[in-house]
């Protein structure tokens, strides 16, 4: 970089130029201060709701706010919440991710086969596994920056793809925790944090939750992935290589779905070739209704994680009130056009 | 509309002469399926001048600029930094060649805010292991050296560099984007109609930088479609139509009337008094 940062043009302007606009005439109502909180602090909408739906489980149902089912709840959205967190990246960047539960079950059974049938060590199929999820990523991701395929038709393609891999790889069968390493299980393990019994995976989706968050805000690497999403033209023009930041996105996604499959293979104590196959929609719901905007440059990696509890707490709650299955998928059907339509209503606080 | 050597008074001396050019092009061509934005354009820029890049809307100026900003690739042609072949596939490239642009889109992200915007492409990480080990960047230094840049050019009505550039308004993110070219560039500074949005005042500003930039050392391409602002401070006015250069004018030597019959095609560039037609221009 040969550009200096000092300015090269001596002080002293007489006039301010672009002076302030000429402001609307009429004062803002009280919607239209809340549309721009909202539109300011993001985190705000989510928090909203999942403070509304905990409140009002905990009222419906009595054993809502038990330890245990606490406990069920933050096991329950670690699997989802870390799909959500890898989502996030790419809807970021103004793409979609239709293949992650694909990927992830790809990858869990990567890892099952080869410690339970090849024999291999569990470090080494833990990594394989890892390495799996980067490369599905990788694809997806020279289809999106080299073919210039739009994100939703290369993972609609790529969602068929892997899971055909799975069946083919897995045989269709389910391979038993109980032959595999203890390292693939080590995800479900429980450990007692302040009289809540969480899961080692519902720790992990919070390590990448905060690592995610660090990278988007703190470096560079991340204040990329926010311009590339925002105006992928400007960015260019500016100076990002935003086919590379593209490209990484969905390769470091591709890792984390990878680290969702070994969260997964803990909760379930196995490698189903059939596990997961509902978490494409769900992680898409918890990315939205943590309030990252489908049209890319705005969210935060910590919505998503409120997010996925929204999901996390809507079916559990629903299940415990006894409602059908059938019904929570109508809920979180409802939340997220619900979502999608504030989201659409917060962006025109732009101007 | 004829005070046509305003601007010409207490200029530095003359640019042309002996000196080579900063930045030239040769025989730019681009085309876009069967519309040729470029034809073989030439462009001369000298060390300490103000060019002023004149023509019709359509007449290929963002392309030429876009092609030394590395925003786009010509098809032909070739690209001169001090007097030796470049090629700038990238933004990037141009940037590191010391070329800053003012793009006629801005090319800022709303969502981000001043400062990030700023420094975007070139960001500041901290000292020591957290910006070496842990790519941290160093969002305070950032930040007061966007505030000081916005200040020390003259742009007083942002307060905050904290601010999302989308909540700015188009003059405002004008001067951002103004403010970042001119904070930047150490070779060249490009400006494609860097006042289309501003007021008479905010434009009076933008000029006013210009000047000082120019002042500073640094020779500026400004694109504009408004004569005053153009006779007021360039030194040189290129005169772009249908994809090429058609002359190169002496502002002190030319009116603005004559100027605009160039550009448009109503007068043969052969056919101007002597003395209108830049002398770097054969
Ligand atoms: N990306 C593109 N695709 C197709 N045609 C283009 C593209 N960019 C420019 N052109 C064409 O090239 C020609 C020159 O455009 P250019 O933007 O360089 O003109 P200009 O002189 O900057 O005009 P204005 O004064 O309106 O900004 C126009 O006919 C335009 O339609
Ligand atoms: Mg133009």
């Amino acid at each position: 970089m040969t550009t200096s940062n000092t300015p090269r043009v001596p002080a002293s302007g007489p006039e301010p130029p672009p002076a302030a606009p000429a402001d609307d005439e009429r004062p803002p109502t009280l919607v239209d201060r809340a549309q721009k909180l909202l539109h300011a602090q993001a985190t705000l909408g989510p928090a909203a709701v999942l403070l509304i739906t905990v409140v009002a489980f905990a009222v419906v149902a009595p054993n809502f706010l038990s330890p245990p089912n606490i406990s069920l709840i933050l096991q329950q959205t670690a699997v989802i919440g870390t799909l959500a967190l890898g989502q996030t990246l790419i809807i970021l960047t103004m793409g979609i991710d239709l293949s992650v539960g694909s990927i992830m079950v790809l990858c869990s059974i990567v890892m099952g086969r080869l410690s339970a049938d090849a024999g291999v060590p569990g470090p080494v199929a833990l990594l394989v596994g890892l390495a799996c999820g980067m490369a599905c990523g990788l694809v997806n991701g020279l289809l999106v920056t080299r073919v210039k395929l739009p994100p939703f038709i290369v993972t609609l393609g790529s969602l068929n793809i892997f899971f055909a891999l799975n069946l083919w790889i897995s045989r269709s069968e389910t391979i038993r925790g109980a032959d595999m390493s203890e390292v693939l299980l080590w995800t479900g393990q429980v450990v007692t944090v302040g009289g809540t019994r969480l899961t080692y995976g519902s720790l992990l989706m919070l390590l990448i939750c905060a690592v995610l968050a660090y990278a988007l805000h703190r470096t560079r690497w991340g204040r990329h992935v926010y311009a590339t999403g925002d105006d992928k033209e400007a960015a260019r023009l500016a100076g990002v290589r935003v086919d590379r930041v593209l490209l990484s996105v969905y390769v470091v996604a591709g890792l984390v779905y990878a680290v969702g499959a070994w969260i997964l293979i803990g909760r379930i104590a196995s490698a189903s070739p059939q596990a997961g196959v509902m978490d494409n929609l769900d992680s898409i719901t918890a990315v939205v209704l943590g309030g990252t905007s489908l049209f890319g440059g705005r969210g935060l990696i910590i919505g998503t994680v409120m997010g996925a509890l929204i999901v996390g707490v809507c079916r559990n709650g629903l299940s415990l009130a006894g409602v059908d299955v059938l019904w929570q998928n109508f809920a979180v059907g409802v939340l997220v056009i619900l979502a999608v339509s504030l989201d659409q209503w917060i962006r025109k606080a732009r101007r | 509309m004829n005070q046509t050597s305003t601007g010409a008074v207490g200029r530095p001396a003359g640019p042309i002469g002996s000196a080579e050019p900063v930045l030239q092009a040769v025989g730019l061509v681009k085309r876009y399926g069967n519309v040729t934005a470029l034809g073989g354009a030439d462009l001369e820029l000298y060390p300490g001048e103000i060019l002023a890049v004149i023509g019709d809307n359509g007449a290929g100026k963002s392309s030429l600029i876009k092609a030394l900003s590395g925003a786009i690739v010509p098809d032909a042609g070739e690209i001169l930094v001090e007097g030796r072949p470049v090629r700038l596939p990238t933004p990037i490239a141009a940037r590191e060649a010391g070329i800053e642009t003012v793009h006629q889109s801005l090319a800022v992200s709303p969502s981000l805010d001043i400062a990030t915007n700023l420094f975007l492409g070139r960001e500041l990480r901290r000292p020591g292991v957290l910006g070496s080990v842990f790519r941290m960047l160093d969002r305070s230094r950032m930040r007061s050296e966007a505030a000081r840049h916005l200040s020390e050019l003259g742009i007083k009505t942002i307060q905050n560099p904290n601010q999302a550039v989308e909540t700015l308004s188009g003059g405002q993110r004008q001067a951002v984007a103004v403010a970042r070219a001119a904070a930047f560039g150490n070779r060249v500074v490009i400006m494609d109609e860097p006042t289309a949005a501003l007021g008479v005042r905010e434009s009076r500003a933008v000029l006013d930088l210009i000047l000082r930039v120019r002042d500073s050392g640094l020779p500026v391409i400004l694109i504009s479609h408004n004569m005053p602002h153009v006779f007021e401070v360039a030194d040189r006015v290129h005169v772009q139509r249908l994809g090429r250069r058609v002359a190169t004018l002496d502002p002190s030597g030319c009116s603005m009337s004559d100027a605009v019959a160039v550009m448009t095609g109503a007068l043969d560039p052969a056919e101007l008094p002597a003395g209108a037609l830049a002398p770097a221009y054969s």
